[in-house]
């Protein structure tokens, strides 16, 4: 039976429960006698909703872990009844061997690609298969209608039923936090793992020590081809060159328009300003993409070229001044809610004070909003560094290590998709690559994060 | 109905008139016609109001109100919620500029020198003329940058060793120092209502103003808190001229020597806190400080 009919079936056992529950709840109130209801510890829906948290909640548990070993079961059964010469095989091969018995049950190969022993052991998948269908269908069944009826028939007036459904809530979403970190650790395992299996190849200290970034390997012998060197300081010099760029357009301004907007300007023109403003954030990354590289970046060229500079026609510069009039409307939309939120009573005894507009914004209303400015620039930082669209077409691809924002850089986040992009072999230290890289972004947006919270702590103006 | 027309004769003819009906008289009330009743002037006057109308969009929320603030006194504002004895003080010093939307009509005076004039500069204004709020303030700074705040930006320190004394003489004279001369660093929004309010005040005297405005400076505060204040009150009198306005009628008759009684943005009737308080000479005064509405 398919998982999405059990689980439909499991839905409506539930609901059964939650009506069971409260109907059961009103018959034992009305045995009661006369205002018996008011007996009761908890509203009848509240019966309900544990009767159907009963039914609900340990089947459907069963019913995620069945499809979560279901295939590992079948595979271990399949493979116990395959001849030995098989079983024998190395692992990878195995794996292909009974990729092919599975494949041929679902119907989408041909008999004639397999051996007998496949044929049978087939036929062996799709009985075990169908049972482990019914199975499962009868299982959840019986264990919702199980924990439906035990729920049923505890139902007394003294059962704190509101109680007991308000702590299963706690847990539900206890659970569901749970997931988010579990998933995290998840994605950081996944990409450490591989990004341990490049470092077997190259040395950790050659790719964080390494000045020269150029991922070539010669796949032949007699190929000529660079003997591929991985250091990312390169990398790493490109990003943060090109974040800098960014943050000095898109702080100032952002923060300037922000303070111009929630202290300075009417009301109607508050309204139009900060639609059209956000505007720039619905823009799709590539538009600005083209837009940095057919427009700013020749005009930068050219620009330098009447001043007598060399710029190359991608670079950084070019590439830094878009991010940041995109990252723009970010940081002035945080910035103004947290300026608007810092409370009316600190300018009054500013102004109060004598203290002009300026010194106001200056010496109050930037420090009590600090921690939340620095909140929305780090988000930014973090938004620069990830950026890729614009880099790949603006700034290039070549990894030149240099702090001048005129030539052309690259940056981590466009080495990792110029690594995997198109066919490529996972056992490269070419491909892999490119999880050492995944993991060496997230460490120093990290270290960004950590190094923010302490400026905010430290420097943090607490109001109430 | 004799309108508000307020004379002593008034009062005389309509005193029977219940609590329910003199307030319908003044919802329909004429306004270009009303007095106040008692002594609004006086012969040394630190600032003074003359004609002082105030406009929130096309409310009018003061109705022609005149009122000297005599020299090193105590004058106290009382009044029904909503009866404009705020936005009255804020215009001594020119904070309702601050709010969208709010105009005002008249002149305002310090020492003869028109504050609403053309060249009128709020940031000297309000140094001459300071204001402690209705819940305490406190910058999220330290104390000491708190009281320091105003000497700061009116350039009156010009050694560290000035600002410690400016600091110190105002945490005296607000009479805090004692309890925080040992956390000056610490944050100001740390100490209890009370200290923070006191701390408002000495940040308000650190920058030496003539005048004080307090706007209900005790109604966030408990009994002893305001105890306290009051005293300060007492004692900064003689340095200080201060408007206050309160809700408490105790207050009033505690700390002012004279009291000014408003009603739906009007001035009702002004004296000598004593004699507003033994006998008032309005109905409306009457039924507000014996407690029949308020």
């Amino acid at each position: 039976m398919q998982t999405s009919t059990v689980f439909l079936v499991l839905i409506a056992l539930t609901f059964v429960s939650f009506i069971a529950g409260r109907k059961r709840s009103h018959k034992v109130a009305m045995a009661m006698g006369e205002g018996g209801m008011s007996l009761l510890h908890s509203l009848p829906k509240h019966y309900g909703y544990m009767a159907g948290l009963w039914a609900a909640l340990p089947a459907l548990l069963l019913l995620v872990l069945w499809v979560g070993f279901e295939p590992r079961v079948i595979h271990k059964l399949v493979v116990e009844e395959l001849p030995v010469a098989v079983q024998q095989l190395p692992h990878s091969e195995l794996g292909l061997y009974y990729n092919q018995i599975v494949s041929y049950a679902s119907g989408s190969s041909d008999a004639d690609l397999l051996d007998q022993a496949q044929v049978s052991a087939a036929d062996h998948y799709l009985e075990l298969k169908s049972t482990s269908g019914v199975m499962k269908a009868l299982l959840v069944a019986l264990v919702a209608v199980i924990g439906g009826v035990l729920a049923v028939q505890r139902v007394t007036p003294a059962l704190r039923a509101r109680n007991h459904v308000e702590s299963i809530c706690k847990w539900i979403l206890f659970a569901c936090s749970f997931i988010a970190v579990l998933i995290t650790l998840g994605i950081v395992l996944s990409v450490l793992f591989e990004a341990l299996r490049f470092f077997q190849t190259i040395p950790l200290t050659d790719f964080l020590f390494g000045l020269q970034w150029s991922p070539q390997m010669a796949i032949r012998i007699d190929q000529v081809a660079a003997s591929g060197s991985f250091g990312f300081v390169p990398l790493l010099v490109g990003t943060l060159l090109i974040s800098m760029v960014a943050m000095v357009i898109a702080v100032p301004v952002g923060l300037m328009s922000a303070i111009y907007l929630s202290e300075y300007a009417s009301r109607r023109f508050r309204a139009v300003t900060k639609p059209v403003l956000e505007i720039l954030a619905g823009v799709p990354t590539v538009v600005y993409g083209f837009f940095a590289a057919l427009t700013v970046a020749p005009f930068i060229r050219n620009l330098g070229e009447s001043l007598g500079l060399t710029v190359a026609s991608e670079s950084a510069l070019a590439a830094g001044i878009v991010m940041g009039i995109m990252i723009i409307p970010f940081v002035m939309s945080l910035s103004d809610d947290i300026i608007n939120a810092v409370p009316d009573t600190m300018r009054e005894a500013s102004l109060g004070m004598g203290a002009t507009m300026n010194e106001t914004i200056r010496k109050v209303l930037i420090p009590a909003a600090l921690p939340g400015i620095v909140g929305g620039i780090l988000l930014a930082v973090s938004r620069a560094i990830g950026e890729t669209m614009i880099v790949v077409m603006a700034a290039g691809l070549s990894a030149k290590l240099t702090a001048n924002p005129l030539e052309a850089v690259t940056t981590i986040t466009v080495q990792i998709v110029t690594l995997l992009v198109g066919d490529q072999e996972f056992d490269s230290p070419k491909t892999l690559a490119a999880f050492a890289l995944g993991l060496v972004l997230f460490f120093v947006t990290l270290l960004l994060n950590v190094v923010a919270l302490y400026v905010v702590r430290k420097y943090r103006e607490q109001y109430e | 109905m004799n309108s508000i027309a307020v004379t002593a004769e008034g009062v005389g003819d309509s005193s029977a008139v219940g609590n329910r009906e003199a307030l319908d008289i003044h919802d329909h009330a004429d306004v270009s016609g009303y007095e106040t009743i008692g002594w609004p002037f006086v012969d040394d006057p630190k600032m003074s109001a003359r004609n002082v109308n105030v406009y929130y969009g096309d409310k009018q929320a003061i109705h022609n109100v005149s009122l000297d603030i005599g020299k090193n006194e105590v004058i106290a504002m009382i009044g029904p919620s909503g009866c404009g004895k705020s936005t009255f003080l804020r215009t001594f010093n020119r904070m309702n500029d601050i709010i969208p939307g709010c105009r005002m009509e008249g002149n305002i005076h310090l020492d003869q020198e028109d504050v609403y004039h053309g060249g009128q500069d709020t940031v000297m204004l309000r140094a001459r003329v300071g204001m402690v709020f209705q819940k305490p303030n406190p910058f999220p700074k330290s104390i000491y940058e708190n009281v320091a705040y105003g000497a700061r930006i009116h350039g009156l320190a010009h050694t560290k060793a000035d600002l410690d004394e400016i600091v110190e003489k105002s945490l005296r004279r607000a009479s805090l120092f004692e309890e925080v001369k040992d956390l000056l660093d610490q944050p100001g929004t740390g100490l209890s209502g009370g200290q923070q309010q006191r701390l408002c005040i000495a940040r308000a005297i650190a920058v030496s103003p003539e005048v004080i405005l307090m706007d209900e400076p005790c109604s966030a505060l408990d009994p002893i808190a305001t105890a306290r204040i009051e005293e300060l009150i007492d004692e900064l009198k003689e340095r200080y001229t201060i408007a206050i306005v309160t809700h408490s009628m105790q207050q009033a008759a505690r700390v002012s020597q004279r009291t000014a009684y408003f009603h739906l943005g009007k001035l009702i009737e002004v004296g000598p806190t004593k004699q507003v308080f033994t006998m008032p000479r309005h109905e409306l005064t009457e039924n507000y400080i014996t407690g029949r509405f308020g």
